[in-house]
């Protein structure tokens, strides 16, 4: 790992903020991603699949979700920094045909290892007030 | 039909290895907001002490789920795959996948926990590289919903 790079672990604290990013979805972000993933799943672009098999309508893909959360946090981190990253997708987020559905995310410190200079981070994910990721933590290779 | 949960412990592959390039790279990049110009330029990624263009952190997804499909379509599993939610995800990386690798998977199906009229396939696809050496380790958990 190219830690050299990466946040200076002796700074860190428990609790401490270190990203945090506002994002909107919109359908054009979903085609985006299914090109770029080769996730065609049509219930991320078709509305009566999606509500075919019981959902609220398109949903963005979790990976999505999940991707950005890593893009916030490697920010911070340092491209190739986040060595462990993973989550449980708890709540769908709709997609509008028209407008956005907009996410937010805050990633803290949630625990240090001294040892492995690897700060655990805890990100939450909201849409419309609630959290749509389950114990989404990234582990951040640390200098 | 329900999932067969006598599939734990089968494993898929490796079939042809997945070559990675800068152009993936970016594209992936832009679609997840990836801002750092080492998933975007050479020189910034040697910049990070990278060989070449570094993918963002769940880029390994692309190979691990072309991997998972063919768990999925394997008639003797039988997951009905438009009764399927992504439930959990995992990334453990043994080092940055950067452009050029080529990377070969193998998919194992690690657990089959069927309760209330669902089924949760986990399955773990170890990646790595021309070498033979551990590139990541992706772990995926899919819902199947049986048939009332």
């Amino acid at each position: 790992m190219s830690t050299e790079n990466g946040p200076a672990f002796d700074a860190l604290e428990v609790g401490e903020v270190v990203a945090e990013r506002a994002v909107e979805l919109t359908r054009d972000s979903l085609v985006r991603y299914a090109g770029a993933s080769g996730d065609f799943n049509p219930i991320h672009y078709n509305e009566v699949v999606a509500e075919s098999v019981g959902l609220p309508g398109v949903i963005a893909h979790g990976m999505l979700t999940m991707g950005t959360a890593a893009s916030v946090v490697e920010e911070w981190a340092g491209p190739g920094n986040v060595v462990d990253l993973q989550t449980r997708f708890t709540r769908p987020i709709p997609v509008p045909a028209i407008g956005e559905a907009a996410v937010s995310f805050t990633a803290k410190v949630g625990a240090l290892d001294a040892e492995s200079r690897t700060a655990r981070i805890d990100i939450t994910v909201e849409h419309d007030g609630q959290k749509v990721l389950g114990k989404a933590q990234a582990v951040v290779s640390c200098a | 039909m329900p999932v067969n949960i006598d599939a734990v412990g089968r494993a898929y592959g490796p079939h042809e290895p997945y070559e990675v390039t800068r152009v993936k790279i970016r594209e992936f990049a832009d679609a997840v907001d990836a801002r750092s110009f080492a998933h975007r330029s050479e020189e910034a990624a040697r910049a990070e002490g990278y060989p070449d263009v570094v993918a963002p952190t769940t880029f390994a997804v692309i190979i691990a789920q072309q991997a998972e499909f063919h768990v999925v379509v394997d008639p003797e599993v039988g997951v009905d795959f438009s009764r399927v939610v992504h439930a959990d995800e995992r990334f453990t990386h043994h080092r940055p996948i950067i452009a050029g690798d080529l990377i070969s998977a193998t998919v194992h199906i690690d657990a089959i926990k069927q309760r209330g009229g669902i089924s949760m396939v986990t399955t773990r696809t170890e990646l790595s590289d021309e070498d033979g050496a551990p590139v990541s380790t992706v772990t995926s958990t899919l819902a199947v919903r049986e048939e009332a």
